[in-house]
């Protein structure tokens, strides 16, 4: 298991949240949509510049810019990081 | 007798809120604004079996903090009206994030009956959801409906009536927060209580709890309340935020957050939801996804699909726009043979059957336009749509959805700047919206394009399709440069977070659609009728008042009679012709004898720095009421008598035989006409869509500005190196 920014997981990626390290509007828009410890997440894709990302979250799909995404830690397993 | 039921709706976005209402109200319903703010307030009528229930309509929002306009208004609603019940509407397939909400009602105290809406939609992805059980877990009723049929709604709303005839107070859930936060609450919530400090109106572990979030505005309703207990309260929950700071890297609204989904997974793990597919399974929203937003095939998809949408709307939109300024046109020449000559025939056809016929004349685009686009949101496209252009837009402080604003009010070249500013309603962050609806009237609508292709056809013969094409780039370079600008000035600010949810795919219903499209284009109705029809009043005194002196009035008159007296029937054509002549010559001096007219002059040495003259002043000043203006003032002012935009091809010559005018004065004329203040109804819309009168007065004034300053440039430069020739 390895710990990593939401921000670098692949597409079709999936791991769970650790912690959203923001607080202010940002942590709680994150929160309020259902990004907290716990939760699992899979990146569904990303948009054609790269940039947001979208992920799939309780059964709905969110986008969030990468720079929202770098707040995100996420545990997941080995060996989809290497690949 | 108690008083009439009250019932609030309340959920997140795309709960399916808005077809409840409309389901339970039908047509019985009433929309406004909250005082003070751009949010929508729906209000309605339910029969209940004979009896009137008033349904109130909240904005839909994922939580009840202080950071939007809509949150505040509907928690203020709730607090403040309180009405007998809340109906929560929650996703069925998504119930885990939609209770987040829930959460902060329970907590509230305020009586509560959950609706678990989509129980269709939900079925199909293999989710069933034990209401029963929820009910009994939750300790209040839980109804599942489909919202779209009906199924279930009345049952939901026999539950709510009965709870509403219940007499209770409102009795707040607590929820645990963990060790170090519920010791500080329950210090906090006994000095709140022993203070009744804003106990009036919030419960006091409520008010604990915003607090703890840092919610701004209870803390300032704190500040001014009791100011010693409010620093007291700030005090302690600065103590224990750095506590969590240091010992968990964390932060008490995380806190917070962290422990409301625990609360909501530890109730619905016992059994509430049963999952049939594995829940990363791929839907059938998801592989449209998967070609829609694909990196190369979704740029092309969503340009097929903007192009298709305009075409569409203006193929059909057009030929019934131009048979509404047909009917117009007739209108006002049947006051005109049946009223006497005088001011009066004059205000009825010039001032209020022009202007107010041409405002509603754009009825068909706009409805059709509102349609595209209801079809675009409820289908769930335009999600995807932001979702794409968002790394672009985002480079100018702008917000993905802000393409669909610009490229409405004519991003393609003809849209209109009034539905593109109306549209900006769907971007949820004020500054990024603020920026979009004053950029967006910068694109060339529908009725700068006659203006503009007069221009490029008299001057720029050569290459005209290609000029119009660089002209429609042109526009989106400076808007978006413009918005640049305001963000990084007036507006400035960090972007608010994207976070967004990209619904799944769904066809419309019609009744939705048409109830979509029919709300907004009243609105736009409704204006015609009222700030439109007082601005042309307006726009027809300047230009008609004051009159001519008697004395001129009586010389035009002698001269008609002088030729009228050697009218033989040889020679009818030069009379008629002559006749002609004297009117323009006529009409001309009444113009620059009138209001508007003196204004022109007295521009002159001033807009003489971009190479105008008096005529193009008025004609621009007119066109402050509507772009159309533009080239009817222009042809009346070049006595061309009664021009008509179909037919320019006489202004055409007129100009290109002017000296004052060349490719220089022309290309500076085009990018002030594309550049300056919106036509008048734009800026009714921007002032209401934005809030404020200030915004309005701030996008005349700027833009005007702006255009002047690249217009002078291009006048100054284009002479200096010689092109004016
Ligand atoms: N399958 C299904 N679809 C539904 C149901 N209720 C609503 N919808 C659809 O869900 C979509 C969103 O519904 P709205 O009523 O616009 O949702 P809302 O909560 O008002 O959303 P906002 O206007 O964004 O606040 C629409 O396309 C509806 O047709 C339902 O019971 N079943």
């Amino acid at each position: 298991m390895a710990r990593i920014p939401l921000r670098k997981m692949k597409k079709n990626q999936s791991g769970t949240i650790t912690a959203v390290k923001v607080g202010g509007e940002m942590g709680r828009r994150l929160r309020e949509m259902g990004l907290v410890p716990g939760t699992v997440i899979t990146v569904q894709g990303r948009a054609p510049l790269y940039d947001p990302v979208a992920l799939r979250v309780l059964g709905s799909t969110l986008t969030l810019r990468n720079n929202e995404a770098e707040f995100i830690e996420i545990e997941v397993a080995d060996l989809a990081t290497d690949g | 007798m108690t008083t009439t039921t009250k019932i609030a709706l309340a959920g997140n976005p795309n709960s399916g809120k808005t077809t409840l209402f409309n389901h339970l109200t039908g047509s019985r319903q009433h929309v406004g604004n909250y005082p003070g703010v751009t949010v929508e307030k729906k209000e309605g009528v339910y029969n209940a079996h004979g009896k009137k229930v008033h349904i109130i309509d909240l904005p839909g929002t994922y939580s009840l903090t202080a950071y939007s306009e809509e949150e505040v208004v509907a928690r203020d609603f709730l607090v403040t009206e309180k009405p007998q019940v809340v109906i929560n509407i929650a996703d069925a397939a998504n119930l885990e994030r939609n209770l987040y909400l829930s959460c902060q009602l329970f907590e509230l105290g305020i009586p509560t009956v959950l609706a678990l809406n989509m129980i269709d939609a939900a079925r199909d992805r293999g989710i069933t959801i034990d209401a029963a059980r929820l009910e009994e877990l939750l300790g209040l009723p839980v109804v599942p409906i489909i919202a779209r049929s009906g199924q279930g709604t009345v049952e939901l709303m026999d539950r709510a009536i009965a709870v509403a005839r219940e007499p209770r107070t409102w009795q707040p859930v607590s929820i645990s927060y963990g060790d170090d936060l519920d010791n500080l609450l329950l210090e906090m919530e006994t000095e709140i209580e022993t203070a009744a400090f804003l106990t009036d109106t919030y419960p006091a572990r409520w008010t604990a709890i915003k607090y703890i979030e840092s919610d701004q505005q209870i803390i300032a309703k704190g500040q001014a309340c009791n100011p010693e207990l409010a620093a007291e309260l700030t005090a302690r929950v600065a103590a224990v935020a750095d506590h969590l700071q240091q010992t968990m890297d964390t932060y008490p609204e995380a806190v917070i957050a962290d422990h409301r989904y625990g609360y909501i997974k530890s109730i619905l793990k016992q059994g509430v939801i049963r999952q049939q597919f594995d829940p990363a399974r791929l839907f059938a929203s998801d592989r449209i996804d998967m070609v829609v937003t694909n990196r190369f095939l979704g740029p092309l998809i969503m340009v097929a699909v903007l192009l298709g949408l305009y075409h569409l709307t203006f193929t059909y939109g057009k030929p019934l726009q131009d048979v509404l300024t047909m009917v117009f046109g007739w209108l006002g020449a049947g006051v005109d043979h049946l009223l006497p000559a005088g001011h009066l025939k004059s205000l009825l056809v010039s001032g209020i059957i022009a202007g107010v016929g041409g405002v509603l004349s754009f009825v068909p685009l706009i409805m059709l336009m509102f349609a595209g686009i209801a079809v675009l949101e409820d289908s769930g496209y335009l999600a995807r749509v932001a979702f794409m252009m968002d790394r672009v837009f985002r480079i100018f402080g702008l917000h993905g959805s802000s393409v669909m604003a610009y490229i409405i009010s004519g991003g393609i070249a003809g849209g209109c700047a009034v539905p593109g500013v109306m549209a900006t309603r769907t971007l949820r962050s004020p500054k990024e919206r603020i920026a979009t609806l004053l950029t967006a009237p910068l694109m060339n609508c529908g009725a700068k394009l006659p203006v503009l292709a007069l221009l490029t056809g008299t001057f720029f013969t050569q290459n005209k399709a290609q000029f119009l094409f660089l002209l429609t780039l042109l526009a989106w370079v400076v808007a978006l440069l413009m918005a640049k600008l305001l963000r990084s000035t007036v507006l400035r600010g960090a972007s608010t977070p994207f976070v967004m949810e990209l619904p799944p795919y769904r066809l419309p219903t019609f009744k939705g659609l048409a109830i979509h499209t029919w709300e907004k284009t009243w609105q736009y109705i409704r204006k015609a009728g009222t700030v439109i029809l007082g601005i042309s009043i307006l726009l027809w005194a300047a230009m008609t008042f004051p009159g001519l002196p008697a004395e001129r009035e009586a010389q035009f008159e002698s001269q008609r009679q002088a030729i009228m007296q050697t009218h033989t029937a040889d020679t009818t054509q030069v009379s008629q012709a002559a006749l002609g002549t004297l009117t323009a010559a006529r009409n001309l001096e009444a113009l620059q004898h009138s209001l508007a007219g003196r204004l022109g002059i007295a521009l002159e040495p001033l807009s003489r720095l971009a190479g105008f003259d008096w005529r193009t002043n008025i004609a621009l000043v007119g066109g402050f009421a509507a772009k159309e203006v533009i080239i009817s003032t222009l042809g009346t002012a070049y006595s061309l008598g009664e021009t008509n935009p179909e037919s320019s091809a006489s202004l055409s010559q007129a100009l290109a035989a002017d000296p004052a005018w060349n490719p220089v004065t022309a290309m500076a004329g085009i990018v002030f006409i594309m550049f300056y203040a919106p036509c008048l109804v734009t800026v009714a819309c921007i002032i209401r869509e934005a809030g404020s009168w200030k915004w309005g007065l701030f996008s005349m004034a700027f833009n005007t500005a702006a255009a002047f300053a690249l217009a002078v440039a291009i006048f100054q430069a284009g002479n200096a190196m010689g092109l004016g020739g």
